[in-house]
C-alpha cells in the first residue's frame, strides 16, 4: 500500500479500514541467500539489497520486535562533520541519503535539517573547527563557521560569558538535525518487506554453522536457517555474535545515557553540542529536550548507567544554558555502544568465507544508518566496498590504518 | 558502583579511572617470533563479555592503586576486588 495525503484523506472518510499491517510476520525459510542479523542497520541493508541491488531470498533476523533494539535507544541526529578522510565521504553520502529517505521508503520519517551547532570556547578550538569546516566542505558538505555574535543571535540564551568555558563562536552544519528513530526502522521494514524481504523477529541468533571456514547458516531459537551470506549488523552485541563464529573483534560495548524533559514550547533551534562539557542538547517535535553527554566508561550489557555520569550531564547542561535548571527530567534510559579501538566502525569481510561484518559504530550509528545499510548491501551484492567505505576495514589494526578522528589511540573509552 | 579497595574499604567508582580488561597485565614477549600478531591482539583485540568480566581499575582519587575488579557487566555487580600487583603475582609476575 503506497502512503499519500490522498490515502489518508480517503481512509478518513472510510472509518480507517483500509489500513494493512506495514510489514508480514513471515515463517523462516529453510535457506535464504543473504541473512542480516541485527534489525537495524540490517533493515537500511536489505532495504537497499533487494530494491537498488535488486538481489532477492533475504532475511533479516531480529532478536526482538523492530524497534526494541538499540534503534529506539539513540539520540535521533543526523550530521556529517567529521574531519578525516576515510570518514567524511561515508558521512556525507549517509546525510544525502537521509535527504531523499522519506521519497525513497515512501514513509514519512520526520527528517528535519533543523542545523547542528557545535560550540568554540578557545582560539585553538576555533582553528581546529576552521580546518574541519573545510575538511567537511573539501568532501561536498556544507559547514559555517560562527563568531559569537552570530551564534547569539540563534541561540540567546547559553552562556556565553561562562568562566570556564566562555563561548567564542561555533560550527554550524545547516543540513545537519534530526530524524525521528522510530519511523526509519520502520519505513525501512515496510519497504524491505515490499520488496520481498523476510523479518524474523523475535529470532535470536544462537550459533554459526561453519564448515571449512566458511558458512553455512545460523543456528537460532526458531530452528536453523541455511544461507549462502550471512552479515552481522548487531552494534552493541558485536563481539557476542561474532564470539560465536570464533571471532575477536577490537570492539568493547559500553552504555551511553540519555535523557528527555518534559514538553515544553520551542527554544532550542536546532542541535547544540557543548563538547568541552560532554553535553549536548535538542528539542523533540513533541517539545522533549533532548540530551546526553558521555559514555560511562566502563564495559557494559546492562542498557542502563550510573549517577555519577547522571550528574556530569545535567552539570553540563547547567553551565551551558541555566535555564534548563527549570525543566523536570521525564526519564532517561541507557543504550549499548560498540566502542571499537579507533572510535571508526567496520563494514568488511571477515576470515571467514561468506560472513560480513558491520559494526563498531560507537556512539554514532544512528546519523549512519542509510550509509551503513547502502555499503552493507553494496558489499554483499558485488563483494567489494563501497566507494565511501573503503576505510572501514576489519584488519586496519594490523595494517597501521587507523581512523582515529579524536587522537586518543587504543582506548575505547576515550572515543 | 561501590569498589571495595582491600586496603581502603568501600569506595565510590567515581574515584577511579577505567582502564579495561585486566588481560593487559599479560603483556606479550617482544623478542618473541610472533610479536607482531601478539601485541596486535593485545592492543586491539578484546573478548568484551557479556558476564563476569576482570577489569584494571586505577584508584586516582585515592591512593593510586591499580585494582582488578571482576564486574559483571550485565548487572554491574562487583564479584571480587584485589590488588593487581596481587593479581599479577600470581600469574607469575615478579611485580
Amino acid at each position: 500500500m503506497r502512503y499519500s495525503a490522498m490515502r489518508v484523506f480517503w481512509e478518513g472518510l472510510t472509518g480507517h479500514a483500509g489500513w494493512k499491517p506495514a510489514w508480514r510476520n513471515p515463517e523462516p525459510k529453510a535457506e535464504y541467500d543473504y541473512i542480516i542479523i541485527g534489525g537495524g542497520h540490517g533493515l537500511a541493508a536489505a532495504h537497499y539489497l533487494a530494491k537498488t541491488f535488486r538481489k532477492s531470498r533475504i532475511a533479516v533476523l531480529e532478536k526482538g520486535w523492530i524497534g526494541s533494539g538499540n534503534i529506539g535507544r539513540n539520540t535521533t541526529i543526523i550530521r556529517s562533520n567529521y574531519l578525516l578522510d576515510g570518514n567524511e565521504p561515508f558521512y556525507e553520502f549517509a546525510l544525502k541519503l537521509w535527504e531523499g529517505l522519506e521519497q525513497d521508503l515512501n514513509y514519512n520519517a520526520m527528517v528535519s535539517q533543523r542545523g547542528v551547532l557545535n560550540l568554540c570556547h578557545s582560539d585553538a578550538q576555533r582553528d581546529a573547527f576552521r580546518r574541519r569546516g573545510n575538511a567537511m566542505i573539501l568532501n561536498g558538505a556544507d559547514a559555517e563557521l560562527l563568531d559569537q555574535r552570530k551564534v547569539r543571535e540563534m541561540a540567546p540564551f547559553l552562556d556565553f560569558d561562562n568562566a570556564r568555558f566562555p563561548i567564542q563562536g561555533g560550527l554550524l552544519q545547516r543540513r545537519g538535525g534530526t530524524v525521528r528513530h522510530d519511523a526509519v526502522a520502520w519505513g525501512y521494514a515496510r519497504s524491505a518487506d515490499s520488496h520481498g524481504v523476510d523479518i524474523l523477529q523475535n529470532c535470536e541468533v544462537t550459533g554459526m554453522k561453519i564448515v571449512n571456514g566458511e558458512i553455512r547458516g545460523v543456528e537460532t531459537n526458531r530452528g536453523y536457517i541455511g544461507a549462502k551470506k550471512v552479515a552481522v549488523a548487531v552494534a552493541g552485541n558485536s563481539s557476542r555474535v561474532m564470539a560465536m563464529a570464533g571471532l575477536r573483534l577490537p570492539i568493547e560495548s559500553h552504555v551511553l545515557q540519555a535523557f528527555v524533559s518534559e514538553g515544553l514550547k520551542p527554544v532550542i533551534p536546532g542541535v547544540i553540542t557543548f563538547g568541552a562539557g560532554h553535553f549536548y542538547i535538542s528539542q523533540s517535535d513533541k517539545g522533549g529536550l533532548v540530551f546526553g553527554g558521555d559514555i560511562d566508561g566502563y564495559n557494559s550489557y546492562a542498557q542502563r548507567g550510573n549517577l555519577p555520569v547522571v550528574e556530569d550531564v545535567l552539570e553540563g547542561g547547567m553551565a551551558l544554558m541555566p535555564m534548563i535548571g527549570r525543566a523536570r527530567l521525564l526519564r532517561m534510559w541507557g543504550g549499548l555502544m560498540d566502542m571499537s579501538m579507533d572510535g571508526s566502525p567496520v563494514i568488511d569481510r571477515t576470515p571467514i568465507k561468506g560472513l560480513y561484518f558491520n559494526g563498531g559504530w560507537c556512539y554514532g550509528g544512528f546519523k549512519a544508518t542509510p550509509a551503513s545499510g547502502y555499503a552493507l548491501a553494496h558489499l554483499l551484492a558485488t563483494d567489494t566496498p563501497h566507494e565511501t567505505a573503503t576505510a572501514f576495514r576489519l584488519d586496519r589494526f594490523q595494517s597501521g590504518a587507523m581512523i582515529d578522528e579524536k587522537g586518543a589511540g587504543a582506548q575505547p573509552n576515550l572515543h | 558502583m561501590i569498589i571495595n579497595h582491600p586496603l581502603l574499604g568501600p569506595r565510590d567508582a567515581q574515584e577511579f579511572v577505567y582502564l579495561g580488561d585486566a588481560r593487559l597485565i599479560d603483556r606479550p614477549d617482544t623478542m618473541s617470533e610472533t610479536a607482531l600478531d601478539d601485541f596486535h591482539a593485545y592492543l586491539y583485540l578484546r573478548d568484551n563479555p557479556a558476564g563476569s568480566h576482570r577489569e584494571l581499575w586505577y584508584h586516582e582519587q585515592g591512593d593510586r592503586s591499580w585494582l582488578v575488579v571482576t564486574r559483571d557487566t550485565t548487572t554491574h555487580e562487583i564479584l571480587h576486588v584485589e590488588l593487581a600487583s596481587d593479581y599479577a603475582k600470581q600469574r607469575g609476575r615478579d611485580r
